[in-house]
């Protein structure tokens, strides 16, 4: 059976990010205070970073503390459960602090340093992204400050430890619903106020420009190590990628390098509770034209994933466009089917999944079950499970007439 | 059409009397729905010059905690941008207090901006403040605007580099808004340190037919007459006003603490930032 996924030409050389902009989407929607700072990232990002030694630094901290490259793992049992495409993970979960934050966490610390910003911020959704950044700004000397939604403290409390055990100081953010969306609101009303000495280190391809360009340009290794692993390995592209998305770092850090690549498909996999590029509409949030969940007022709605980092109501502009020209298939799974997908993977596998990768698992195993067994299918494994086993547990035990469909 | 006559009307009026424009604060809803026309009117008798109407976000960035808690109130009453231009309408019928939309981008984004500026334009709103619209995005809006009659205001900073300032003023009408200091909308105890320097430095920037308003902080009558004496046309008070609207002020108290601020406004001590003959 074919892979039913669409098939669109590859990106449009033009339509490549030009002036801050994919295509429509992206820009710089900000209070007039950040521009300058913007500027300056950019224009620091771009000298700094193609510097050798900020290369071969990255490249070290990568390998040497981050555990890089990530083994490109064949998942032979969860295979034959499906009966049909190969499946392969990408053990982003392998990752020093368990999840593929850290590749951006560390390329954007480096870079504060570089620029002499000893202070850094950060927002977190499952606090993966706040870990990475305490990590990275422990080993880079910088001093890390971290907003999270109460809410996602509360369901995410081993990495609130984690974070304050590395040194980092973490500010619960009391406002809206208390995740993500309002962790990024508190973040970026932090930086108005101290715009001269602090660096925002966003944890997502999300955000003003440059930022959805940064991030994914230091999570392209996830990518360009699937590519390098399964040529050596099988002297052959997958036949399709799958990755969840929440604003998509880790979905755009596995699909960038294939982006040419026409025969490679793309899998994107979306909470149902909070899924921009499936039911959302074009509007502007957090500094980027994008998809967006919004009311006909343009008002952000709440969302509602079981997976923190995914709770997110827009989505990283470039994978708005990838959207709009038909790169990739998006798809939203519920809570349900992804607590289905840790249970596959903990069970065949003996791996447990962050419950954001599980989304991705769901989706995947499902796809590969109507593919043909020569073909490749590889899924992006973004971060490990043990902050979830309070969620999982209680998921269990909760009546069914109350859990999230 | 021609831009915003009762808004450079007011500023000359206020000018040939002496003083600088008190813009006022309020939030569309507050202290509720139904009561908000009698607080501007409440400001309007102390004396405010121009009425900045506040239009709600779910996710105001650039607001400190006062205004938050306004914005938040104002949703769960369901107000929108229809609000505040019904509410708009309303006033006309017996006031001329010019009126500045201040608002996130994305409510305009997703009503279109052609249609908001038209729609403010036939309510009677002389000004659009958007918060997140920097100029670089602001190329179809100015020219919205523009078409409607719309004063452009946007935002001078401390951070803001001489040649960018400039260039915000080629898009700007109305008046240029100095953000005195950085951080989120509130109250200050003191004028900051940074406000002196930035008037001293953007003034001579400004070309002679855009004004100069100063605001973030400001909450008091000493404050205001501190930042007159440097020299600008407009001062803003936002967070003061909403907070003691949010505590519950009776009108005629909230009319004796504008014209408190109004008293500020004086020119006594220094000369007009230009002169009109």
């Amino acid at each position: 059976m074919a892979v039913k996924v669409q098939r669109p030409g590859a990106m449009k050389v033009g339509e490549l990010p030009q002036e801050g902009h994919f295509g429509e989407f992206g820009g710089q929607f900000v209070p007039e205070i950040l521009i300058p700072a913007l500027k300056e990232l950019e224009r620091a990002y771009r000298e700094i970073s193609v510097r050798f030694d900020f290369q071969s630094e990255l490249k070290a901290l990568r390998a040497d503390y981050g555990g890089r490259p990530t083994p490109l793992y064949f998942a032979k049992r969860l295979t034959e459960y499906a009966g049909g495409a190969r499946i392969f993970l990408k053990r982003e979960d392998l990752v020093h602090g368990g999840a593929h934050a850290l590749n951006n966490a560390l390329g954007q610390a480096l870079l504060a340093r570089a620029m002499g910003k000893q202070r850094v911020i950060a927002e977190t959704g499952s606090g993966a992204h706040g870990v990475a950044v305490a990590m990275a700004c422990a080993v880079l000397g910088l001093h890390a400050e971290i907003y999270m939604g109460a809410c996602d403290i509360e369901r995410q409390q081993m990495n609130v430890q984690r974070m304050k055990l590395l040194g980092a100081t973490v500010h619960p953010v009391t406002s809206g619903s208390q995740t993500l969306k309002d962790a990024i609101d508190e973040a970026l009303r932090d930086w108005v106020t101290n715009v001269p000495t602090t660096y925002y280190l966003m944890g997502s391809v999300v955000g003003p420009h440059p930022y959805p360009m940064i991030v994914r340009d230091f999570q392209r290794v996830i990518g360009d190590e699937i590519k390098g692993q399964l040529l050596r390995r099988e002297q052959r592209l997958p036949d399709l990628l799958v990755a969840c998305i929440g604003g998509g770092s880790n979905a755009m850090g596995t699909f960038f390098p294939f982006v040419t690549d026409e025969k490679v498909h793309f899998l994107g996999v979306e909470p149902a509770g909070a899924a921009a590029l499936c039911h959302g509409s074009v509007g502007v949030f957090h500094g980027a034209k994008t998809f967006v969940l919004q009311d006909e007022h343009g008002y952000i709605h709440k969302t509602n994933s079981i997976a923190a980092g995914l709770d997110y109501p827009a989505v990283g502009p470039e994978l708005a466009l990838y959207k709009k020209l038909g790169r990739g298939e998006y798809i939203a799974v519920s809570d349900r089917e992804a607590l289905e997908g840790f249970r596959l993977l903990a069970r065949f596998e003996g791996i447990l999944p962050a419950l954001e990768a599980a989304h991705a698992l769901s989706a995947g195993v499902q796809r590969a079950q109507r593919m043909k067994r020569d073909q490749i299918v590889v899924i992006t494994l973004s971060g490990q499970g043990d902050k979830d086993l309070d969620t999982v547990v209680r998921y269990d035990t909760q009546p069914a007439s109350e859990q999230t469909l | 059409m021609i831009l915003s006559q009762r808004l450079n009307k007011r500023f000359e009026e206020v000018q040939s009397r002496g003083e600088v424009a008190l813009i006022g604060y309020i939030m569309t809803g507050e202290p509720q729905l139904e009561r908000t026309l009698e607080y501007i009117r409440a400001m309007e008798a102390g004396g405010i010059d121009m009425l900045e109407l506040g239009v709600p976000f779910t996710d105001p960035i650039a607001d400190g905690p006062i205004l938050q808690a306004a914005h938040a109130r104002a949703l769960r009453q369901g107000v929108t941008i229809q609000t505040a231009l019904q509410l708009v309408r309303e006033l006309r019928k017996s006031s001329e207090l010019p009126v500045l939309l201040m608002t996130y981008y994305n409510p305009v984004f997703k009503l279109g901006e052609e249609s908001f500026a038209r729609r403010c334009s036939e309510a009677g709103v002389d000004g659009v403040i958007i918060l997140d619209l920097p100029i670089e995005e602001a190329q179809s809006w100015v020219n919205q605007a523009r078409k409607y009659g719309l004063a452009r205001v946007f935002f001078a900073t401390p951070e803001t580099p001489a040649e960018r300032v400039t260039k915000i003023c080629e898009y700007s009408s109305g008046f240029l808004y100095l953000v005195s200091r950085y951080g989120t909308t509130g109250i200050s105890e003191t004028l900051a340190p940074t406000a002196r320097p930035l008037i001293e430095r953007v003034k001579p920037l400004v070309p002679s037919d855009l004004r100069i308003a100063v605001g973030l902080g400001l909450s008091t009558r000493a404050q205001i007459e501190s930042v007159v004496q440097l020299g600008v046309d407009g001062v803003i008070v936002g967070s003061a006003l909403a907070a003691r609207i949010a505590e519950g002020i009776a009108p005629q108290a909230l009319t004796d603490y504008v014209r408190e601020l109004k008293l500020g406004t004086r020119l006594s001590l220094t000369e007009p930032r230009r002169s009109e003959s």
